[in-house]
């Protein structure tokens, strides 16, 4: 599609830019899907938290990022259980009340609640829901092959709804995109690792979030006309610790939790949205197999998760790693109301970082909460507590 | 004549199936006392065909754990994984294991063998992550037989199909590759000989256990799918592949078909036939099923016997000429059914509401089970919709005793059958 779908960032500084990106991520109407469908495209929506994008975007689709929203579940809980996370209620609602609407939805098993979205929803909607298997045997000798397979019949349902092939050329373009879109939100993480007081966690929120609303060929223009603004800013360093915020890999946090933890800290990396950025290393194009090294990259050049299981990535290792490689002091502990997952991750990493003596807080949140009392005042404490123990070590 | 018969074969499959489960309860004790090790596995494909061949004993954690709710005595073991860091909001079944872990193996039905192994499918996460837990506690190999399930509702594809062939590769890739783990475990060498005769036993068990639920349509049924089915899924699961366990399913299907001849029903007198949905609540087990019997309501079937079986419900039959290729299509087929029995079971569910000739359904998610629970609220729509038939949906906890107001069940319970009642005489 030749129209973009998002310029309201256009001919704007930084700052402005960033305040495009949340209203547009605020906005319950998404424009950008509507723009979209009116000017005639499909869209598929896909459940968090990885999806192979390229797919879809090369048979000329929309690939968009159910996120769940701040509303109120009104019919989704006439349709789904108690003891529930947010974002799969409000992500529901989203289709209910008629806010989105789609061509495609696809789910992957990422949780026990989560399995059940392709089946509840189709159920109640005419066109494709289904669940796109990911390998959850990531050492098996077959696991590469059997996903290349599963990528080409999702490729195949693909077809059947926009009733062509996808070329392998097609396919190809996309793998370059989408190599370029991911090397970008690693020159914007780095950057925020490496001088993160040229750029907040909230700040780089705004502009990862967006790519998930918009074509990738648009939140490329967007991440290179951002990226030279940030290094261009004048900040300069603050006595903040650094630290890490895990538990974002699904449901969001609010955007103004992550202000508030801005405010006191430098996060210098996160799983926000980590299936954006899933894949680590530029994927290799084969022009006679492109979904081979697609499915290689998924399982062998991949971030980690708490919802994917890979006996090589055991979780509170990875976590670990990431700390390292961000040179964190400590971390934020977090984990959505009623996120399994997550919940039981906590535990994992707290024994972890008990055992290396990392300081950690462990907190829960909803993506529709706006009082961070508790959180705030956890995280003063905690702060408190990082520079004292800084102080006592340089003192020492 | 008829009387001895009567007095022989009648309440037979209740008689031997808890004296066998007690038996196994006992082997496992033993073995845990000698500091022998089990491979740790699930109901929802438990892959029990392979661990036989290499004389692996299995030790069902969700089993022990359900064990600590029956004998009333879950919220310790809950309290102390909570202690430990676990989210009050984390599956129960994982927490009453992990209190039982903390206490060396000690809980109600006496010690629980160490693992040497897990070998767990993907039919629930939370299995992938409880796998986890115990590989970080002992230091031990975990497997993951991974199933890729059903895509969409009604999209199975089947042997011949294009689509089945990556599946079912990827399965028989797992397979291989589980047999070289269990040769590593054991010491035991992979004999084919040896797994095709478990697998003979497990065609005569599969074929047993899908005629004994098919009997239950009879009228009045035959057995009550809550109380006694449970005594029966704990003998699929547990003597899969044995020779005990073929045996036991054939001497049911004979007390089955015996009691149909004879128009001899459950000690219930069966005004309502209902079809249960969910997962029972395992601390006041009893007391909920009275709760509904009381009122001459007899649980006809229960989607806890398909999933929790590991689709063994389905009966697939191993073609033994081609074991190893026949083993792996069946662990497909056969978890894959017991995946869509929990997410996609209303088309099934409309189909039994009249080959049952059911009365009602009665819906009852947990808050421990998410992979159970999310969608049947959404379920029970699209039953309604599609059938005019009357539905409770009631919550509790299979093992939490907390998330369980018995005296609310009870309330709803009775409105239930008021309704059930009035409607029958308007009728």
């Amino acid at each position: 599609m030749d129209q973009a779908v998002f310029t309201e960032w256009h001919d704007k500084n930084l700052d402005d830019i960033l305040v495009e990106c949340r209203l547009l991520i605020e906005d319950l109407e998404f424009p950008t899907l509507r723009r979209w469908r009116q000017a005639g495209g499909k869209v598929l929506g896909h459940f968090q938290v990885y999806c192979p994008e390229e797919i879809v975007h090369a048979a000329g689709m929309l690939p968009f990022k159910i996120r769940g929203a701040s509303l109120q579940p009104m019919q989704a809980d006439s349709h789904l259980g108690s003891y529930l996370c947010s974002i799969l209620k409000t992500s529901f609602e989203l289709v209910l009340s008629g806010r989105i609407e789609l061509d495609m939805f696809v789910a992957q098993p990422i949780c026990d609640a989560a399995r059940n979205l392709a089946a509840v929803w189709g159920r109640n909607f005419s066109y494709p829901c289904e669940i796109l298997y990911l390998p959850q045997n990531a050492t098996s000798n077959y696991s590469i092959e059997y996903l290349r397979g599963e990528y080409d019949r999702f490729r195949q349902d693909i077809e059947l709804l926009i009733d062509r092939e996808i070329s392998t050329d097609e396919l190809c373009n996309s793998l370059v995109l989408f190599n370029q879109n991911r090397a970008l939100l690693r020159t914007l993480y780095a950057i925020k690792r490496e001088t993160p007081w040229l750029i907040s966690v909230d700040e780089v929120y705004l502009l990862l979030a967006v790519g998930g609303l918009i074509p990738r060929e648009e939140h490329n223009d967007l991440l290179q006309k951002a990226i030279p603004l940030i290094r261009q800013r004048t900040s300069t360093p603050q006595n903040k610790p650094r630290i890490i915020f895990e538990g974002g890999f699904c449901e969001q946090p609010p955007l103004d939790l992550l202000q508030s933890i801005s405010q006191v800290c430098y996060v210098v990396d996160d799983d926000l949205f980590i299936g954006l950025r899933w894949i680590l290393e530029e994927v290799p194009l084969n022009r006679k197999d492109p979904l081979y090294p697609l499915a290689e990259a998924y399982l062998e050049s991949s971030s980690y998760s708490p919802v994917q299981h890979d006996l090589r990535k055991p979780k509170e290792k990875m976590l670990l790693k990431r700390i390292e490689e961000s040179a964190a002091q400590g971390v934020i502990i977090a984990a959505p109301k009623m996120c399994e997952p997550a919940l039981d991750e906590q535990v994992t990493y707290t024994y972890a970082l008990d055992k290396t003596k990392i300081p950690y807080i462990v907190s829960e949140f909803e993506e529709n909460m706006n009082d961070f009392d508790h959180l705030e005042m956890q995280l003063e404490t905690f702060i408190d507590n990082l520079s004292f123990e800084k102080g006592v070590e340089s003192d020492g | 004549m008829a009387e001895q018969k009567n007095s022989s074969i009648l309440g037979r499959g209740n008689r031997e199936g808890s004296a066998l489960v007690r038996q196994w309860f006992d082997e496992l004790n033993e073995l845990a006392e000698n500091d022998g090790q089990a491979a740790y596995v699930f109901v929802m494909g438990s892959i029990g065909e392979i661990l036989q061949v290499f004389d692996i004993p299995v030790v069902f954690p969700e089993v022990n754990a359900l064990q600590t709710a029956v004998r009333r005595v879950s919220h310790e073991y809950l309290g102390e994984a909570e202690d430990y860091g676990y989210s009050p909001d984390s599956c129960g079944y994982v927490k009453a294991d992990i209190g039982i872990q903390l206490r060396e193996g000690e809980y109600p039905m006496g010690r629980v063998p160490k693992p040497a192994l897990s070998v767990h499918t993907n039919a629930c996460n939370i299995y992938l992550k409880w796998a986890e837990i115990w590989q970080r506690m002992y230091d031990i190999p975990i497997f993951t037989m991974d199933v890729p399930g059903t895509r969409t509702a009604g999209s199975q594809s089947w042997p011949g199909d294009r689509k089945f062939v990556n599946d079912h590769k990827y399965v028989t890739a797992q397979v291989k590759e589980l047999f070289a783990l269990c040769e590593k475990v054991s010491g035991v060498q992979f004999d084919i000989d040896k797994l095709r005769e478990i697998l003979g036993y497990a065609n005569r068990m599969n074929q047993g256990w899908k005629r004994v639920l098919e009997l239950n349509q009879n009228r009045p049924s035959l057995f009550n799918a809550l109380t006694d089915g449970t005594v029966f899924l704990g003998i699929t699961n547990v003597y899969r592949g044995t020779e005990i366990g073929a045996k036991y399913f054939e001497d049911l299907v004979e007390e089955m078909e015996y009691k149909a001849d004879e128009g001899i029903g459950t000690d219930c007198e069966e005004k309502y036939r209902l079809l249960f949905v969910g997962v029972p609540c395992y601390p006041i087990f009893r007391r909920f099923n009275e709760m509904f019997s009381n009122w001459g309501g007899t649980f006809i079937s229960s989607t806890y016997l398909w999933f929790a079986s590991g689709g063994n419900n389905f009966g697939f039959q191993y073609d033994l000429n081609n074991p190893i290729e026949s083993l792996a299509e069946g662990i497909l087929i056969s978890v894959r059914d017991a995946m869509d029995s929990m997410f996609f079971q209303d088309q099934v569910l409309v189909k039994m509401v009249d080959s049952f000739q059911a009365d009602g359904i009665v819906y009852h998610p947990v808050k421990s089970c998410r992979t159970v629970s999310t969608g049947l609220l959404d379920n029970r729509r699209a039953v309604m919709a599609a059938r005019d038939i009357p539905s409770l949906f009631i919550e509790s906890d299979m093992v939490d005793r907390r998330a369980i107001s018995e005296a609310q069940l009870k309330n709803r319970i009775d409105a239930f059958f008021e309704g059930l009642a009035s409607r029958r005489e308007r009728s």
